[in-house]
């Protein structure tokens, strides 16, 4: 079951559209990456998902709710979190936590509370004295305490380092463990979501280029080494997602739909990175948005 | 920053994940575990780890732990107990030497078609290895 759809989901901000025609289901139960170069409308689609802002075009619903129109119902549902968690600097930790025990109905004081003491946080600290690892691990604590049935995470672990941003993942791992919740992950560094994500979505322009399994997809993904003059018998049975061709080789990364039979072309794994940077690059007109984005901010 | 160690504990062994290996995350916890007790590191009534501390522990994604879990469960190697944990079900040993004399005469006559088709040693190595990751892949396409 679907526990977050869009529809033709699009936001524009003056002339310029920060997200347009975007169609996206989120299944329950998943922990989804989504994939995506600066400005291909990652934030936007999580915003607009939060009910942060009324979309300029399309729907989208969660849990049967519209996330504007039925905050009342839908915010209880769902927990956030930011790059740059807006925690209160001169507050405690332990103010933090009165405050959030205040402004929302359930709220799991206990388990709070303890996921901080085995993070080694003291309820003392001020926001201000954490380190940038803590503060992504308290404000994750907090949108966990919420005990939201929907996480969303808007690049959470950017300005982390790996160190942090793997104690970051472990919590967030253990927590989905023991609440069973659908978390969406925005993220543009690719390597952590290999093991920790289930469900990948890449998107470049407001666009869907890639949804499916995580395991799934890097399987069926691998790299064929052949003749060049055989490319069109592949592109045949498998699709064809990038070529690098010399005079009589190619190299193909493909997504293979069937087995690979012809003797002439030996195939190789690829891992995550390749796979994302290859539909990241096989949409040629990125870089030609990329430009225009350039050009308005210029402006 | 000094990040609190977490211990497992709850388990007979510990699991890894090999970030640089081929193998998907949930065919690494597979055949960690069957490697273990193929070697006698795990036992029948031995409990493994939660899926929530190899989560926590690894940074894995717990449907992953789960599902590898699952599998080795269908296969009648592990049984969960519910509130109590899942527990090594049965050994696992190699084939029997007898088997392996017979897969070894099977693979031997194999190898001299393979010479008679003008293989090599390393061009035999070569279509062996990519035919079982090509096989795992197909059998993982089908499930």
């Amino acid at each position: 079951m679907n526990v977050l759809e869009a529809r033709g989901l699009g936001m524009r901000y003056g002339r310029r559209w920060a997200l347009q025609d975007l169609t996206l289901d989120v299944p329950g139960g998943r922990i989804v990456a989504l994939v995506g170069p600066n400005g291909a409308g990652k934030t936007t689609f999580l915003q607009l998902a939060m009910g942060f802002a009324e979309p300029s075009a399309g729907t989208v619903v969660s849990f049967g709710l519209s996330p504007r129109r039925n905050a009342a119902a839908f915010l209880p549902k769902v927990g956030y979190a930011a790059q740059e968690p807006p925690l209160f600097r001169r507050f405690s930790v332990r103010e933090l936590l009165k405050m959030g025990a205040h402004l929302n109905r359930r709220w799991d004081a206990p388990l709070a509370a303890s996921r901080l003491r085995r993070l080694g946080i003291g309820l003392d600290l001020s926001v201000a004295s954490l380190s940038g690892g803590m503060r992504a691990q308290v404000a994750l604590v907090l949108a966990l305490a919420k005990m939201p049935d929907l996480l969303l995470l808007d690049e959470p672990m950017a300005s982390l380092d790996p160190l942090a941003r793997h104690e970051f993942m472990r919590l967030l791992m253990a927590a989905s463990a023991e609440q069973g919740l659908t978390v969406v992950l925005s993220s543009h560094i690719i390597g952590d979501l290999r093991a920790t994500c289930d469900y990948l979505v890449v998107l470049t322009r407001g666009r869907t280029q890639l949804v499916g399994d995580m395991d799934e997809l890097v399987s069926t993904h691998q790299r064929l080494v052949g003749p060049v003059d055989s490319i069109d018998a592949v592109d045949h049975v498998h699709e064809i997602v990038q070529v690098e061709r010399s005079d009589r080789q190619a190299s193909l990364l493909v997504r293979m739909r069937g087995p690979l039979l012809d003797p002439r072309w030996e195939s190789y794994p690829v891992d995550l990175d390749q796979i994302v940077l290859a539909y990241l690059s096989r949409n040629a007109s990125i870089s030609s948005f990329e430009t225009d984005l350039a050009a308005e901010a210029a402006s | 920053m000094t990040p609190p160690r977490s211990r497992t504990g709850s388990g007979a062994i510990t699991l890894r994940l090999d970030t640089t290996s081929g193998l998907t995350p949930y065919l690494q916890l597979v055949q960690q575990i069957t490697h273990a007790m193929r070697l006698g590191q795990l036992t029948v009534g031995d409990r493994l780890p939660t899926v929530r501390d190899v989560a926590a522990q690894l940074a894995i994604n717990p449907n992953t732990v789960l599902k590898a879990y699952r599998h080795l469960e269908v296969q009648g190697l592990l049984a969960s107990r519910p509130g109590t944990g899942v527990f090594v079900a049965k050994e696992l040993r190699g084939p029997s030497l007898q088997d392996q004399a017979a897969l070894r005469r099977a693979l031997l006559r194999w190898l001299s078609t393979a010479k008679e088709a003008g293989l090599d040693a390393e061009g035999v190595e070569a279509l062996f290895a990519d035919t079982i990751r090509q096989h795992a892949i197909d059998e993982s396409v089908a499930s």
